[in-house]
């Protein structure tokens, strides 16, 4: 058991590492800004450096410079050694003809059936707090295969998002296809406890792998619905000092990793 | 309150395109008089993207000349769209997401004008903005998609969307209402006085806007001879005709970014956040006082930025043509 006083990472950097281990080599992958960026990035030096990276803002195939992490996926650092830069619509189009291996996202709360909220906290007629909203993230989810990485909170993970901004498997079952989203739907999720997938029958979340020195109770008790384990569950592996070396050369100020 | 403009019939659409000038001729306007062709109420789409290519200078004219009841279409909106609501212009925005930016949290003057109800933020998803855009350009009332279906977001807008199975192939699509802009404004690298403007870098939706609305009002870094623009057609953005006027604005889309020219100003970005963090109301009051009021030119608002932010932002903008 590794206690927290013995990690020599933070949160956000099991989070980015743990995150950039769901990609494969060759994939495209819709990134947003933050984590999904920084772990997308972290894998194309590592495991995976044929992944070509996609931003909204109008990128296909761009790489990061370490240290010059952009600040929003629409600023011309998003642009640096792209394959090609292209209008908004163009790009985000390409996740409708279906070139999109993986939708990459962020979340502030999530339900049993993986659909992400970003816009409303509470009624959205009368909201306790007004989000950002979706940005692509609804075309991304609606459209592709995706991964979100988030920090494991009980109000974060939720029985039911108070707003569905991007689609997961929506009530369950076969919902999702009904609703007129035959393909894409929620793939991973992980959380800087667990990596979560989903049933393939009921396509509610289920815990399918824990991180190292995380007891099942503690995924439990942060999680604000009940929740399964899938039968074959596994312990991750710890992250290397490469990974860590790497992230951090990435982002050395820690704007996400903090 | 009212949903997203209604879909302008072709009729008008052909009418107002065929009312425009579309000679070759001279369309250079000073920043102040390019402002005053906006009229209380209209719809004003705005180019670029966040903090890219914003046409601040404009924005920062409407806000001095007290425009009313504008409402604002964008993709997505950044610091401007807490300028139009805090400054009183404008009681709508229609986007697909509304902060400063990720690395400053959720923008307190959004949230404070939405949640009290002076103002409301109409959220669409971001292909769904580009595609009503993109409808309106190709002079047609409505764009099927597959994306915003199944989602509250789309739930939300159920009164302006119509569900829709497809006639070939028995599939369930969704189809998203043009949006034609009365006016789309636009800040570009460079542009002759004709109104050829050239972009460098990321386009974002800025061709569609130009062709969806019915006017279109340009400022740009450096006005350019008709013959410089002929020596590279190719990077000419949109169609001359479609645009209405031009004013030279140097640093016009300061403090955000304007590709290969300079990044966004990223301590006035943190001076902003930090002084709509406590007191929101005050603060942006002050901010807008300091920044948008108390200066009497476009030159002296770069003044108050300072000479200090400009050139770290000038530096790093240039630096993206560094190997």
């Amino acid at each position: 058991m590794t206690s927290l006083l013995q990690r020599n990472y933070t949160s956000s950097e099991l989070l980015a590492v743990m995150a950039s281990r769901t990609l494969a080599d060759g994939q495209t992958v819709f990134a947003g800004v933050g984590i999904p960026l920084l772990a997308a990035t972290l894998a194309q030096r590592l495991h995976a450096p044929g992944i070509t990276l996609l931003f909204e803002g109008g990128v296909l195939g761009p790489f990061i410079v370490p240290g010059e992490l952009p600040p929003s996926t629409n600023e011309q650092r998003c642009t640096r050694r792209a394959n090609m830069i292209l209008p908004i619509t163009d790009v985000l189009l390409l996740l409708q003809r279906g070139y999109v291996d993986i939708g990459f996202l962020g979340g502030a709360q999530i339900d049993r059936y993986g659909n992400i909220n970003t816009s409303f906290i509470g009624d959205p007629a009368k909201p306790k707090t007004r989000l950002p909203g979706t940005g692509g993230g609804n075309d991304i989810a609606s459209l592709a295969k995706i991964v979100v990485a988030m920090k494991h909170e009980k109000r974060r993970f939720v029985e039911k998002v108070d707003f569905i901004t991007s689609p997961g498997f929506l009530s369950g079952g076969d919902s999702r296809a009904r609703a007129g989203l035959p393909t894409g739907g929620m793939h991973k999720i992980v959380t800087d406890l667990a990596i979560l997938g989903v049933d393939p029958a009921s396509k509610k979340l289920r815990v399918e792998a824990l991180h190292p020195g995380v007891a099942a109770d503690q995924v439990r008790a942060n999680t604000g619905f009940s929740i399964d384990f899938a039968p074959n569950a596994t312990v991750t592996d710890l992250p290397t000092g490469r990974e860590l070396e790497v992230l951090r050369q990435l982002d050395p100020a820690q704007l996400y990793t903090a | 309150m009212p949903q997203t403009p209604p879909v302008k019939p072709y009729a008008q659409l052909r009418a107002e395109t065929a009312g425009r000038d579309r000679s070759l001729h001279d369309k250079v306007v000073t920043l102040d008089a390019a402002a005053a062709l906006i009229r209380d109420g209209e719809h004003v789409a705005i180019g670029g993207c966040m903090m890219s290519r914003t046409p601040s200078a404009l924005i920062w004219a409407l806000v001095r000349a007290r425009r009313r009841n504008l409402t604002f279409s964008r993709s997505i909106v950044s610091s401007d769209g807490d300028i139009v609501f805090a400054s009183g212009i404008a009681k709508k925005v229609i986007t697909s997401w509304f902060s400063q930016g990720i690395v400053w949290g959720i923008s307190r003057v959004m949230r404070a004008w939405t949640e009290s109800g002076r103002a409301e933020f109409e959220e669409w998803s971001h292909m769904s903005m580009g595609l009503r855009y993109r409808a309106g350009a190709m002079g047609l009332p409505f764009m099927p998609t597959r994306s915003m279906m199944g989602s509250d977001v789309g739930r939300l807008r159920a009164g302006t969307t119509k569900d829709f199975v497809c006639p070939f192939t028995g599939e369930k699509l969704l189809l998203l209402p043009a949006l034609n802009p009365d006016v789309a404004i636009i800040h570009v690298q460079r542009c002759d006085q004709f109104g050829n403007p050239q972009i460098d870098g990321l386009p974002f939706m800025d061709h569609d806007l130009a062709l969806a609305a019915k006017r279109v009002i340009l400022t740009t870094e450096r006005i350019v001879s008709n013959d410089q623009i002929r020596r590279q057609p190719d990077q000419t953005a949109f169609p001359f005709f479609t645009v209405e006027a031009v004013a030279e604005v140097p640093y016009g889309s300061a403090p955000h970014e304007c590709y290969g020219l300079y990044e966004p100003f990223f301590k006035h970005m943190d001076l902003f956040a930090e002084m709509t963090r406590a007191d929101v109301e005050k603060g942006v009051e002050d901010y807008l006082k300091r920044f948008y009021f108390e200066p009497k030119s476009w030159t002296e608002y770069l003044d108050r930025l300072g000479l200090n932010d400009l050139l770290v932002a000038t530096r790093a903008g240039r630096s993206i043509y560094d190997d």
